[in-house]
């Protein structure tokens, strides 16, 4: 009896295992191809029996993608924006959202209102005026141009706000009996407690940025200030021969980094945004 | 008399912890959000704005390239946000299954696709869906009898190629959302569903349904909001072609308001998504309300 139910049980796991298999090879597949497309020659990135076993061109595409634009210079902007900006925003976003969860000021919720609410406001509003507010700044093509409006992050203040919450009161009380100031206080007491949502929101602003696209085409005009993603597309969009093997090995430069620091904060990749939505 | 003194530096100091933020959000949010209301209703030529009244926004309402974007861009989002909620809330599902093996290889895998950046994952979409009989789907529906198709030649098939390259890129994320709202779902209601004799179907529509609601309802807004924005996809892989048949609305922003530099438009037209995003939050918060 307790044998064909486990049986049954046992059955009953086929379908998700099936499904799961398929979903995680449809998932994986194209990372794997872009990886053997570089290797490949323009002609046979076309040919499907070329899709599964890597070529020999792999630094024919190379030269030819750094004939194109120096790719390292690329490199160095993307990581540039990306790393400055998770860094910024998690200290202005901590700093906001633990003044809005921690004091009791006036304005505080009138303030914190019209953050919300700006959170409804899509990022299409902004772009004419913010261009000529850059333009009049002379901040074009400069990686200022796309850090300084992506910091205005009210997911991240919201979050960080949810988490300082949770930051008993007391512990301020008692600290600042004990003399410490209120900076001293958020910055050795608050901010370690809430280092979870830190990596969450790291995380995400990181692989955003990493991959933003629309508002670094309009302000970073020059190939040397353009970003990896910008070259690509520069490179898709050209002339009537389109190189996809050069394209296809500016793709793994791009993606190689973001895939190692997955592999690397897995964890706490996937488990930021699961509790990063249930908060939020 | 110390008493007093901390309370006056309290009251500065919570405004010196929100002074970065307030500082980059009225200058590069609040500030251009109110400045793009101004140029909508101005004309922009030579370097000089004129006032235009609501020309701009007569002119892009009456837009046939628009509203065409407009149509597209909702044809888009009907077709893609329910496959990838349904396809999102059933993985989810099959991941909360603790008797599963490999359930944590199989949650990464699933989450991957969100990492690649679009440009990347754009070339290769429309590589796969290329027009040649060598290309990758078309190699594949050979195999079943079928003939190549011009993928970016019909108008429909390049909106299955940007609706499939989408669902491909945040399935698994929306998965993982949904996920987390699933293991928020206390074993206890189960267990006392069970008890009570509740089938697994019942237990399906009466404890997982209810306890999801408000992750799936996060899922599907940001999903929509996502496809009302939608402009890497359709710019790289479809050129917005054929004829316009893949034209989104910030595809026409774009070109409006930076290849055609037609200031006043673009930012009308942009304040006409603005609202059509508040309209579909508002109405999707207050559907899922009522029952």
């Amino acid at each position: 009896m307790a044998k064909t139910k486990s049986l049954k049980q046992e059955r009953s796991l086929l379908i998700p295992y099936l499904v799961l298999t398929i979903a995680s090879i449809v998932s994986v597949f194209p990372f794997i191809w872009t990886f053997i497309a570089s290797t490949h020659t323009n002609t046979e990135i076309f040919q499907i029996s070329k899709a599964f076993v890597p070529g020999t061109n792999f630094f024919n595409n190379y030269r030819s993608l750094m004939s194109f634009s120096n790719i390292w210079r690329n490199l160095y902007n993307s990581l540039y924006i990306s790393l400055l900006y998770t860094l910024l925003v998690c200290l202005i976003d901590a700093m906001a959202g633990y003044a809005f969860a921690k004091y009791n000021f006036k304005g505080r919720d009138i303030v914190f209102f019209i953050c919300v609410c700006s959170m409804f406001i899509p990022q299409q509003v902004t772009l004419v005026p913010l261009f000529i507010q850059l333009s009049a700044m002379n901040l074009i093509s400069n990686p200022w141009a796309v850090i300084l409006p992506a910091l205005s992050n009210i997911f991240g203040v919201f979050l960080m706000r949810q988490n300082f919450v949770a930051f008993p009161n007391e512990m301020i009380e008692a600290s600042r009996i004990d003399g410490a100031n209120d900076f001293l206080i958020f910055f050795r007491i608050a901010v370690p407690t809430v280092k979870p949502a830190f990596a969450s929101l790291a995380i995400l602003s990181f692989v955003q940025q990493w991959g933003n696209y629309l508002w670094p085409l309009i302000v970073l005009n020059t190939k040397e200030s353009f970003t990896i993603p910008l070259v690509l597309a520069l490179m898709r969009a050209g002339g009537t021969i389109v190189d996809y093997g050069a394209i296809m090995v500016g793709a793994v430069i791009a993606l190689l980094p973001v895939l190692i620091f997955f592999l690397l904060f897995q964890r706490n990749f996937i488990e930021g945004i699961m509790s990063g939505a249930v908060k939020g | 008399m110390s008493r007093l003194k901390g309370k006056t530096s309290k009251g500065i100091i919570p405004w010196i912890f929100l002074a970065p933020f307030l500082i980059i959000f009225v200058t590069f949010m609040a500030y251009p959000s109110i400045y793009s209301i101004v140029i909508s209703f101005t004309k922009y030529r030579a370097g000089e704005f004129s006032y235009a009244g609501l020309s701009n926004f007569k002119y892009v309402l009456n837009d046939p390239t628009f509203r065409k974007a407009i149509a597209n861009t909702f044809f888009i989002l009907i077709f893609q946000v329910p496959i990838q909620t349904l396809l999102a809330v059933i993985l989810a599902n099959f991941l909360n299954i603790k008797r599963l093996k490999a359930l944590g290889l199989f949650r990464m895998f699933v989450f991957m696709p969100v990492l690649i950046d679009t440009v990347s994952y754009s070339v290769a979409f429309s590589l796969f869906f290329s027009n040649s009989s060598g290309g990758f789907v078309n190699s594949i529906i050979g195999l079943f009898g079928f003939e190549p198709l011009q993928w970016t030649n019909v108008g429909i098939l390049s909106k299955i190629i940007i609706i499939t390259a989408v669902t491909w890129r945040w399935t698994g994320y929306n998965t993982v959302i949904i996920l987390g709202g699933l293991q928020n779902i206390s074993a206890d209601l189960y267990e006392a569903a069970s008890i009570d004799g509740a089938t697994k179907v019942k237990q399906f529509f009466e404890i997982t349904i209810p306890g999801v609601k408000p992750v799936l309802l996060f899922s599907v807004v940001i999903s929509v909001t996502g496809i009302l924005q939608l402009f890497t996809e359709p710019n790289l892989i479809t050129k917005g072609g054929p004829v316009n048949e893949t034209l989104t609305i910030v595809q026409y922003l774009y070109n409006t308001g930076f290849v055609a530099f037609n200031y006043g438009v673009a930012s009308a037209g942009a304040y006409i998504l603005a609202i059509m995003i508040a309209i579909l939050t508002y109405i999707q918060l207050k559907v899922t309300k009522e029952d």
